[in-house]
């Protein structure tokens, strides 16, 4: 069996599945936010009854993160839907905005949102926070109301994004019926020459195999080059498996994975024991190639969907008028280094704006010394407006007032996951998405500019 | 559910992606909130280009649509999984999407919402079908007749009794999956 299947299997109390089979699993994680969690919470009461348990109040996380940072009441209400189930039903694992159990979030507009308006049990964006505060964890089943939880399988696990019903469900229930995937195998081998990262892998691949090319599909990474991917790697690949249409995106557990989830596990105090998928010898899939990683080099997919590939040497007669670095995919810290290692005492050339995917990451940037100098400030003498206000932003436009939103139909080179008409705010502007190195370089030049000149 | 739907179609290109039927900024909206449901519905398709799609979906200051059928290309309902998407076009009346193809997470919400018909046709009929004319889909036979032509659908199969039932609640509440409320 693939990893997918032997996850699948274990999970559904069988020995043995097969692509097509569906299956009842019992889910061991389940994370919604502040966009999908009032509805979910609604087919739960709806369908439960209003004073109805949740199965189990420590496999739910409610991590809001993606219209926080705004004066929009609704949105803003959100968030009080969020807290007051989390209080009815104690869940342990609610990373909210504000610090108060029984008070109420509003946004205030007057302060702007570049100045820190949250409070101390506030993380970002989900699928970054689910690794940080200890939900990932190799063998288990994740299910989250994002289509980007896929992002989760770089640990191991089967992840996947649902709608509010299944949620629903699930809080009822702990079960899903699922039919297995059939299996990709993407083996790497090599390792990433310099100026070129994981996100240019992921666009490599989408590019190959189409924007639709994974629909109904497993995404497995693994071979020699995995070895040479960190956890950041790995959960850029994988967060966008979706862009191919994929159900779930996985990788081996190595090391690396273990290192990571045994330091994660032990700092929050969440549950720390797992089993995880190994590889069988007896796979089999539906599609099978070997990708050398030291033959990659800077990709940017192109207006209007994730499967527009081209070289970013070929596109420097695109003029840009701005650049956006942040969210899941691309607000990592180590995606922000990546990009100051760039702009490093020079000065951006259009508007270029930065949001953190996690406070853990603000906190890292301003830790961060180079040279006696903050990571934070080096990007800000480079004229990168940036927030201290973690979570999705404009990735996805958002109500008007979103940091860094487009609110006019201009075209912006992007680190995050997907460009398809109006992603990111006016649905007559255009997005292109690249790695942070990409981004960076061309926020330099005004136009789409391969980072390796700058390396 | 009625044997057979006759009503004008909306005709949509490949790729349509769940920011064109349900821009981001509405996401705030809760659709288990019955006002909030409505007014998706209102907005359902609102995100498609103006250039590409003059015609409007839901007509300016209306709630529903006259278009109880939507024709599709390839990979319809890619990218989130915001079950706002489906639930936006079932509020606006929609009762069937015939697409090319569909992407998952947006076809399974159909099926778990109950709210629409995904027929996975496998034919290019945006290419033939213009909108505004009329069709007539036909559940049991799974064809449909648009232009004097009669399409041969894939078959709904297993999905077809848990959209009939109203959704995945329903669906396992009938058949005993769950306990009755």
């Amino acid at each position: 069996m693939t990893l997918t299947e032997k996850i699948l299997a274990r999970s559904s109390g069988k020995t043995h599945v097969r692509p097509g089979d569906n299956v009842w699993v019992n889910v061991d994680v389940l994370m919604t936010h502040d966009v999908c969690g009032p509805g979910t919470i609604g087919v739960f009461k709806r369908e439960f009854g209003a004073n109805a348990k949740i199965w189990d109040r420590k496999k739910v996380v409610i991590i809001p993160d993606h219209y926080i940072f705004t004066a929009d009441a609704m949105s803003n209400r959100n968030v009080d839907i969020l807290r007051d189930f989390a209080n009815e039903q104690e869940i342990e694992y609610f990373y909210d905005v504000i610090d108060d159990p029984k008070g109420h979030w509003r946004f205030d507009a007057a302060k702007g949102n570049g100045q820190r308006q949250h409070g101390s049990h506030y993380s970002g964006v989900c699928h970054s926070s689910l690794a940080l505060k200890g939900h990932n964890r190799p063998g288990e089943i994740l299910f989250g109301t994002d289509s980007h939880t896929c992002q989760s399988g770089a640990f191991n696990q089967f992840a996947t994004g649902i709608g509010n019903t299944d949620a629903g469900f699930i809080l009822g229930t702990g079960k899903l019926l699922i039919k297995v995937p059939e299996t990709m195998r993407f083996l790497f081998e090599g390792a990433l020459p310099k100026g070129v990262m994981a996100k240019d892998v992921i666009l490599h691949l989408i590019g190959e195999i189409g924007f639709d090319g994974a629909t109904y599909r497993a995404m497995q990474f693994e071979g020699p080059g995995v070895a040479s991917l960190t956890m950041d790697d790995r959960m850029t690949i994988t967060n966008m498996a979706i862009e191919a249409g994929g159900k779930n995106g996985i990788f081996p557990c190595d090391q690396t994975t273990l290192d990571y989830v045994n330091a994660r596990t032990a700092e929050n105090g969440t549950k720390n024991t797992f089993t995880p998928a190994e590889i069988d010898a007896d796979q089999s899939f539906i599609y099978d190639k070997t990708f050398d990683l030291s033959a990659l080099e800077p990709t940017v997919a192109c207006h209007p969907d994730p499967g527009q590939r081209k070289l970013a040497k070929e596109m420097g007669h695109v003029a840009l008028d701005r650049a956006y670095i942040g969210s899941c995919t691309g607000g990592k810290t180590s995606d922000f280094l990546a990009f100051a290692e760039i702009v490093r005492g020079k000065t951006v050339k259009i508007d270029t704006f930065g949001v953190p995917s996690t406070t853990r990451v603000l906190e890292e940037l301003k830790a961060t010394q180079w040279d006696g100098k903050s990571v934070w400030n080096i990007l800000s003498d480079a004229g990168v407006r940036l927030t201290e206000n973690p979570g999705c932003a404009a990735c996805l436009g958002g109500p008007v007032d979103t940091f860094g939103r487009m609110n006019a139909p201009l075209k912006c080179i992007s680190a995050t996951n997907r460009n398809f008409p109006g992603r990111m705010g006016h649905k007559e502007s255009q997005v292109f998405l690249a790695s942070p190195y990409t981004v960076a370089a061309s926020a330099l030049t005004g136009k789409i500019t391969d980072p390796r000149e700058f390396i | 559910m009625a044997k057979t739907i006759t009503s004008k179609v909306f005709v949509v290109r490949d790729n349509i992606d769940t920011d064109q039927i349900i821009p981001a900024q509405y996401l705030a909206l809760v659709p288990t909130i019955a006002e909030e449901y409505e007014k998706l519905g209102s907005y359902a398709l609102i995100g498609l280009p103006d250039d590409q799609y003059p015609v409007r979906f839901v007509p300016q200051g209306e709630m529903k649509t006259p278009y109880q059928i939507v024709i599709a290309g390839r990979n319809f309902g890619c990218g989130s999984s915001r079950e706002h998407a489906p639930i936006a076009l079932g509020a606006a009346g929609v009762e069937a999407v015939v697409a090319e193809s569909f992407a998952r997470i947006f076809f399974r919400n159909c099926v778990a919402t109950g709210e629409l018909y995904p027929f996975d046709s496998g034919l290019r009929l945006c290419d033939i079908v213009k909108t505004g004319d009329e069709a007539t889909l036909d559940f049991d036979h799974d064809t449909l007749t648009v232009n004097g032509n009669t399409y041969q659908l894939k078959p709904l199969g297993d999905v077809r009794p848990v959209i009939d039932a109203g959704g995945l609640f329903n669906y396992a509440r009938q058949s005993g999956m769950i306990a009755a409320k």
